[in-house]
């Protein structure tokens, strides 16, 4: 049954990226001139109901589906490695137009190529881990 | 459904991600993509390799169906939702890219110039797919997070290691885009 509700969370989340079209490479590029306000408008409006709703969850102490109580583990703090990670992010990400989250939407519409890119992605990931001990953090 | 076929507006897109991520909040996990990338890793057996991958995966199979979902999500979207996949952007834009010689902007989803399969042929085309991958999972990893686990989930928590990565991602992306492209293009 959970299994249920992770893969149509899934499947509505490849849609909305797809039909926003926050998976466009061309709106990465579009939002990275300043040319649009449509990407702003996406995260900035997300943020937004976001931030608010995590206000709600703690004032009224909301339990989740579950009735657990729900914890937001804070992110660590590697400020270093958030700012170095960061600048890196942005330059694949404007590259090769595509995020973590939308691969997997691009390569399920069809695009083959996009596979290619997800390789590359695990690679990157392998070698950070491998290096890791190495850089700033 | 008209409306449905067509782009859907920010102030539509935007709250559905909200959404989204709340539904994750409340089924007890949390909004994050790029972990997936560490947990495939660990699945291939790099945690034989590296402390970084020794995790117990088996924790993060739910995010993996998430991905699942994500990619089915994409082909509902492209086959059944979406009238013309071609993506209407500010017509000063197509024509920066069709003088970067991107003749597919404002014509297709994705550039045909790198993301077709005769691009795959051409070694600059193939690179920009490769190094822009390993810039995407290397960064995301060594930031703690991507687009969703801190352009969203992070700020909306007001954590300030998301806002130093969202900074980064910005100024990497600006980088990218200013001062590279007209080098690589």
């Amino acid at each position: 049954m959970r299994i249920v509700g992770y893969l149509l969370t899934g499947i509505f989340f490849g849609i909305v990226m797809f039909k926003s079209e926050a998976a466009s490479w061309f709106r990465i590029y579009e939002m990275f001139r300043f040319d649009s306000f449509h990407m702003y408008g996406i995260m900035g409006s997300a943020l937004v109901l976001g931030v608010i709703g995590f206000q709600l969850v703690k004032k009224k102490n909301l339990k989740d589906f579950n009735g657990k109580e729900i914890h937001i583990a804070p992110k660590p703090k590697e400020y270093k490695a958030n700012i170095f990670g960061g600048i890196v992010f942005g330059l694949g990400w404007a590259l090769a137009g595509a995020c973590p989250g939308p691969i997997y939407t691009l390569i399920g519409a069809g695009y083959i190529s996009v596979i290619i890119v997800f390789l590359a992605a695990m690679l990157g990931t392998f070698v950070y881990g491998i290096l890791r001990d190495k850089l700033p953090h | 459904m008209e409306m449905i076929l067509q782009t859907w507006p920010w102030y539509i897109s935007g709250p559905l991600i909200a959404l989204i991520m709340f539904l994750l909040i409340f089924m007890g996990k949390k909004f994050g993509m790029s972990s997936n990338l560490k947990t495939l890793c660990t699945m291939c057996g790099a945690d034989r390799k590296a402390s970084y991958f020794k995790f117990n995966w088996r924790e993060q199979k739910w995010n993996l169906i998430v991905i699942l979902g994500a990619a089915i999500g994409g082909f509902i979207a492209i086959n059944f939702l979406t009238a013309d996949p071609a993506v209407t952007i500010n017509p000063e834009t197509v024509s920066t890219l069709n003088e970067l010689g991107f003749e597919s902007s404002g014509k297709a989803y994705l550039p045909d110039e790198i993301y077709s399969l005769e691009a795959l042929t051409n070694w600059k085309a193939l690179s920009i797919l490769i190094i822009g991958g390993f810039l995407i999972g290397f960064g995301a990893r060594w930031a703690g997070g991507c687009t969703s686990g801190h352009a969203i989930f992070g700020l909306s928590n007001l954590q300030l290691p998301s806002l130093l990565a969202v900074t980064g991602f910005f100024i990497g992306g600006l980088i990218m885009i200013h001062l590279l492209f007209p080098l690589i293009f």
